[in-house]
């Protein structure tokens, strides 16, 4: 085949996928940057340039730093702990445990329901007096709390959910994982006297790594992805308190109709992408073992 | 899989079986609660007696509340559709970027890697805006289109594409196929089990996907399930709770169904999807 034929093929393979990413994606992208410094059309005035306008109202809105605030708590929280989570499950299942099979099956069933089902389910599990959660602290004598209702709590309810939902996503990776590995490594690491955790540290953990960081990859992804649980279960209340970024973007641009402005927000969730995608490529680089 | 020198043992074994007991039970739990609370009456939601009887009514009562078989069909409709697109257009990228050497390769690829991080459920206000424009606002089309072209996709069939050896491509060739015919010849067949699971993947997340459908679709003709139960389930039904969590369980069935089947390809499927 001449180059010129490899060239036209390459293009034309490639251009139908190529049209849309650039129309949905890349577009999308640019737009919203652009629409960020323009203000929302409103009846009889169409949309002009602003400069940094945006950005200024932005600074000042104290629901911005609250979501965002929210969203890294969320993160925060959300991100270890159901990694830990798949960590341990994946090491259980994977070893000799009475009823592996069912119990793969327990940890791994909610990632195949949707957000707004699991969403549904919990909410119910929540319900203040009448839910499963309050019947079983009235049976410990504890006082009736509303679990969704109060801004103390109602973050950290989100929260329990979403590790339940994907601890057990992570698990399949982590599980994949430790069945390729040589059963040499630990016999040779116990013929020189290493300890448990010692060899968890110094071998499994390392040798997790590729997998830990494409897990971490999605988890933070998802954590400013996915807001479905908060459509359904808080609308953002109580007082802003489940309030995340993502599902202010939505309030901004879908119920106040004000898209000049959810852009600008969309601009600092793109940022807050592009800085974690930053922060795990400098992290590949350095830490990560290459089979 | 064998117990190797450092499965615990003795007394730590039982409290670790116990431990990853319990944490099943508690992942399982949500589970039963809501299969408790749409099988049996409302009174007895939350009373877990046994001799309370079990019923059908509830999921009776959500299937005539709402209009759910259009739902599921559009749910289909949209899943189908967004999967024959995906593997055409994935097919061919990838295909483009293992195979033909073009300027502008590496660029290109990047770039579509960028929709790995910036994924379309982001996008939400100005893709609203490019459907608007389109005409396509409310129709199951628009839900779909943002997603035709995953950047997932390319590049897990890249990555297989490259392992497939070179003499089986030259002997196609040698044979007189033309670059279309060794796609398909020799590339697709090698990749089946790839494509199983990136279409596994793949439903899964469009059949439970939320946010977006429910920003572009407004009316029932083109709503898929989840937004349906959730427009039913807010508005229609104050809190009557035995027919929300049967509307739930129905909704989520056929997957859940089709999951506890083939519960081993599910798995190994996702397990593949997430190594490179």
């Amino acid at each position: 085949m001449t180059r010129t034929a490899q060239w036209l093929y390459g293009w034309l393979l490639l251009l139908p996928a190529a049209a849309l990413l650039a129309l949905f994606t890349h577009y999308p992208t640019v737009g919203t940057l652009w629409q960020s410094f323009h203000s929302t059309p409103r009846a009889g005035r169409s949309s002009v340039y602003v400069g940094a306008d945006n950005y200024r109202a932005l600074i000042d809105d104290p629901i911005f730093w609250q979501s965002l605030s929210n969203n890294l708590w969320y993160a925060g929280g959300t991100i270890p702990l159901s990694i830990g989570l798949a960590l341990l499950m994946a090491t259980w299942v994977n070893g000799r445990l009475a009823g592996r099979s069912l119990l793969r099956l327990a940890y791994f069933t909610p990632t195949m329901l949707p957000m707004i089902a699991v969403a549904n389910i919990w909410l119910f599990f929540y319900t203040p007096e009448y839910g499963l959660l309050e019947k079983l602290t009235s049976a410990f004598g504890l006082p009736t709390h509303n679990w969704l209702g109060s801004k103390s709590t109602a973050l950290g309810c989100l929260m329990a959910v979403t590790v339940w939902k994907e601890a057990g996503f992570f698990m399949i990776f982590y599980l994949a994982a430790l069945q390729q590995m040589s059963p040499n490594l630990a016999e040779a690491a116990a013929i020189e006297g290493a300890s448990r955790w010692y060899f968890f540290r110094r071998v499994t953990f390392p040798l997790l790594m590729p997998t830990t960081l494409f897990v971490l990859v999605n988890a933070v992804i998802n954590a400013f992805r996915l807001v479905d649980h908060v459509v359904v279960m808080t609308r953002g209340g109580p007082d802003n308190a489940t309030e995340l970024l993502l599902y202010y973007i939505y309030e901004i641009g879908f119920r106040f109709w004000d898209p000049a402005y959810a852009a600008t927000l969309t601009i600092v969730l793109l940022v807050v992408l592009g800085l974690a995608a930053l922060g795990q490529f400098g992290f590949l680089e350095r830490r990560v073992h290459y089979r | 899989m064998s117990a190797g020198p450092y499965a615990a043992r003795g007394a730590a074994r039982g409290v670790e079986t116990a431990t990853a007991w319990l944490v099943g039970a508690l992942w399982i739990l949500p589970l039963l609660y809501a299969f408790w609370t749409a099988f049996h009456p409302g009174e007895f939601s939350t009373r877990f007696v046994l001799s309370a009887p079990l019923t059908l009514a509830n999921f009776v009562k959500a299937w005539h509340a709402a209009p759910f078989a259009r739902y599921f069909v559009n749910t289909v409709l949209l899943c189908a559709m967004i999967l024959a697109m995906q593997l055409v257009l994935c097919t061919l990228a990838a295909y483009a970027f293992a195979h033909f050497e073009f300027p502008g390769r590496g660029l290109l690829f990047a770039l579509v890697l960028v929709q790995l991080m910036v994924t379309p459920d982001v996008l939400i206000v100005e893709n609203y805006r490019t459907m608007s424009a389109l005409g396509l606002r409310d129709t199951i089309v628009a839900i779909g289109l943002p997603y035709m072209a995953s950047a997932f996709g390319i590049f897990l069939l890249r990555q297989t594409f490259k392992t497939v050896p070179k003499e089986l491509d030259e002997a196609a060739r040698v044979e007189g196929c033309s670059p279309l015919q060794v796609l398909w010849k020799v590339y697709v067949p090698l990749a089946k089990p790839v494509y199983l699971a990136y279409s596994l993947v793949s439903v899964s997340y469009h059949w439970n996907n939320f946010l977006w459908p429910l920003i572009v679709t407004n009316s029932v003709e083109s709503r898929p399930l989840t937004v349906g139960l959730q427009v039913f389930s807010a508005t229609d039904q104050g809190i009557d709770w035995s027919i929300i969590t049967a509307a739930t369980l129905l909704t989520t069935a056929p997957l859940l169904v089709a999951f506890l089947l083939f519960q081993r390809q599910f798995v190994q499927s996702f397990m593949r999807a997430g190594i490179k």
